[in-house]
């Protein structure tokens, strides 16, 4: 296997309503800003690749004129995944051990302000059986949440627990959408949205985007002062039925994990992607992480959620530490699908 | 340049689809609109709700269709106090999932409970079919609490 | 749909119907706002020079943003064109009509619109047009203030002119 790492991270901030700027106005500065920390023009990346979803702001074939933020010409080596950010991020590692380029640009663009981003995810869904029926995606998390309730396993205070350490962690985090440091007990106090999840369970509606550049080897040695090496990745898919998957555990992401060989050694932090507050005790159980490890210190995908873009962003985050020197060896986890159908986890050495 | 005010505008997306939905989901629908609900059975013996093509773990082609009951047990559910547009009830709904007597797996639909107190996992519901039935999964016009049959 | 009792279902109808409250995003206002005004407004690329219209704030072949505005004629030459015979669903116009690849005097990229008022088959590359604007009362935020476009009677554009624009 070559080596490679992530040498840059940039991201805008997330916001509920980028009423003013169009995607690739969104994206331009971020790709920008990526470049410029990783100390590239546009004429050294060897491979550029996206994730994004046309459905999200209603533009077909939106990730063609998202192009327009990067500057297709001469023409590049491209490609584009339908997921997020962070699947497109496991293309561009696949591609650079080709050895023929030494350089990927990663970027992700999620407007979901436009639309109604808890309907049309049904869209993702088996379109004889169970897109027709129009179940929202808070709806199927809150019944996985209810599995997990009804295992013992957890209760609607730990649930509460994780976005109040959420929302407290973001107020550090100035990209972060949602912050504040109301505690578990009041948070409690609240309705319901859809039993058993409450709005502090659920992720914001985020606009947002986010890249990253990759660089094998000496590339990597040259542009970055501590490069955050790709010592593991793995990503794992579980049944598309819902009825089929065991929703109170994750196959997919202790499969992934082991693979990328995350219980080789602590990490001293670790950025999950879990939408929803129950899913990161899933993830945690499933991955092997103990009370010692800072888990999403960003605030994670319940203080900002750019659809596309969040699991993008637990990578960036991840390596941003090891690039700052406050972590030697970091975990980044991504998910796509209902109920965390699909998994990606990256572990990241200095 | 000077900052405007930006403009926008309503769009509608929408696509028409009509799908073919081949033998096995094609058998489904066609019990569905006959007020019959079939299953498939797996490559380990279990009986799938709603049936597919391929086993979901050995992709092994599975056509051996069972029949199973038009009630069951819930296995999970959640309360929608606020229906979407296009879900199944416009008044506050239960989404469940429904493992049908006979079957192994569990398939979504809405319960039509009326309140929230009435729904807990394990209960038992029964199908609640639409009088004017196609082949399509809303023949079922929702799940109801069985005692109230 | 209602199918026979006795026959398989064979397929099923799923329409999907989404909404959207779309933006248009600060260069394309712009763009549409100077409409209004019956003016045409253009963006040029601080690295290669090149003048876009309507503008979409950045630079395709850059990838950076364009942020000085230039005022472009409401002339130009037609680079190419197609007439079109087959009337599509929703569409008003008379068939046959031409839609021309439009470039703008000072542009360097084409955009559609019609070119009208001289017969179909006389339509060629490299002729010059100009727009002509529907009555001011009817103008909005739209490239639909232009009418269409026709011939100005100028000589056509020579071929070199046009032939890095198609």
């Amino acid at each position: 296997m070559r080596d490679v790492a992530v040498v840059g991270f940039a991201q805008s901030p997330s916001v509920r309503r980028e009423d003013s700027r169009n995607e690739v106005e969104m994206l331009m500065p971020v790709v920008e800003e990526v470049l410029a920390e990783s100390g590239m023009g546009r004429e050294d990346i060897g491979f550029t690749v996206s994730g994004s979803c046309d459905y999200l702001a209603g533009v077909p074939f939106s990730f063609v004129s998202a192009l327009d933020a990067v500057g297709a010409w001469p023409p590049i080596q491209e490609s584009h995944v339908e997921m997020d950010g962070a699947f497109a991020l496991y293309e561009a590692w696949v591609r650079l051990q080709h050895g023929d380029v030494d350089t990927a640009l990663v970027y992700a663009f999620g407007k979901s302000s436009p639309g109604s981003l808890r309907d049309l995810m049904a869209l993702q869904l088996d379109p004889y059986c169970l897109a027709p029926l129009w179940p929202d995606a808070i709806s199927l998390a809150a019944l996985q949440a209810r599995v997990l309730l009804d295992s013992g396993r957890i209760t609607e205070a730990d649930m509460a627990a994780v976005a109040a350490r959420s929302r407290r962690d973001a107020r550090d985090n100035p990209k972060a959408q949602v912050s504040g440091d109301r505690p578990a007990e009041t948070l409690l106090e609240e309705p319901y949205l859809v039993a058993p999840l409450r709005l502090h369970d659920c992720p914001p509606v985020s606009d947002g985007a986010a890249a990253v550049v990759l660089a094998a080897g000496d590339a990597a040695r040259r542009t970055s002062a501590r490069p955050a090496w790709i010592r593991g990745i793995d990503h794992r898919i579980e049944p598309q039925a819902l009825g089929v998957r065991d929703l109170a555990h994750s196959p997919s992401t202790a499969r992934a994990a082991q693979v990328a060989g995350a219980g080789r050694g602590p990490v001293d932090v670790a950025e999950l992607h879990a939408p929803f507050s129950h899913q990161e005790l899933i993830l945690r159980e499933a991955i092997g992480i103990d009370g010692g490890v800072a888990v999403n210190p960003s605030g994670g995908a319940l203080a900002a959620n750019p659809m596309m873009v969040a699991g993008l962003i637990r990578v960036g985050e991840a390596a941003r530490r090891i690039h700052d020197g406050s972590a030697g060896r970091a975990l980044a986890h991504a998910t796509s699908g209902p109920c965390l159908q699909q998994n990606l986890v990256c572990v990241l050495e200095a | 340049m000077a900052v405007t005010a930006v403009l926008s505008a309503d769009h509608v997306l929408e696509y028409p689809y009509k799908r073919s939905v081949g033998p096995v989901i094609g058998r489904f629908l066609t019990g569905l609109r006959d007020g019959r609900i079939e299953g498939i059975r797996g490559a380990d013996g279990r009986v799938l709700v709603p049936p597919v093509e391929y086993d979901p773990f050995t992709a092994a082609p599975l056509d051996e269709f069972v029949e199973v009951g038009s009630s069951g047990v819930v296995t999970t559910w959640c309360w929608v106090a606020e229906p979407r547009p296009q879900q199944p009830l416009e008044r506050p709904f239960a989404w469940a999932l429904i493992r049908l007597d006979g079957a192994d797996t569990a398939m979504l639909h809405a319960v039509d409970a009326g309140d929230i107190a009435r729904m807990r996992t394990g209960m038992r519901v029964a199908v609640r079919w639409r009088t004017e039935r196609t082949g399509h999964i809303r023949d079922i016009e929702s799940f109801v609490p069985e005692e109230r049959r | 749909m209602s199918q026979v009792a006795s026959e398989p279902v064979t397929a099923v109808e799923t329409p999907i119907r989404l909404q959207y409250r779309y933006t248009a995003g600060h260069a394309t206002t712009r763009f549409l706002r100077a409409l209004t005004e019956g003016r045409l407004l253009g963006q040029r690329c601080p690295r290669c020079r090149k003048v876009y219209v309507p503008p979409r704030g950045s630079c395709p072949t850059c990838g950076v943003p364009t942020d000085e505005e230039v005022p472009l004629a409401d002339r130009g030459i037609v680079t190419s064109f197609c007439i079109v015979n087959v009337p599509f669903v929703g569409h008003a116009i008379e068939m046959p009509y031409v839609a021309a690849s439009v470039l703008l005097d000072g542009a360097d990229i084409t955009f559609q619109h019609l070119v009208q008022e001289i017969p179909a088959a006389e339509v060629r590359m490299g002729m010059r047009i100009e727009a002509v604007w529907a009555p001011r009362e009817e103008w909005g935020p739209s490239l639909e203030n232009i009418r269409h476009f026709r011939p100005t009677g100028e000589p056509d554009a020579a071929f070199e002119a046009y032939k890095e624009h198609l």
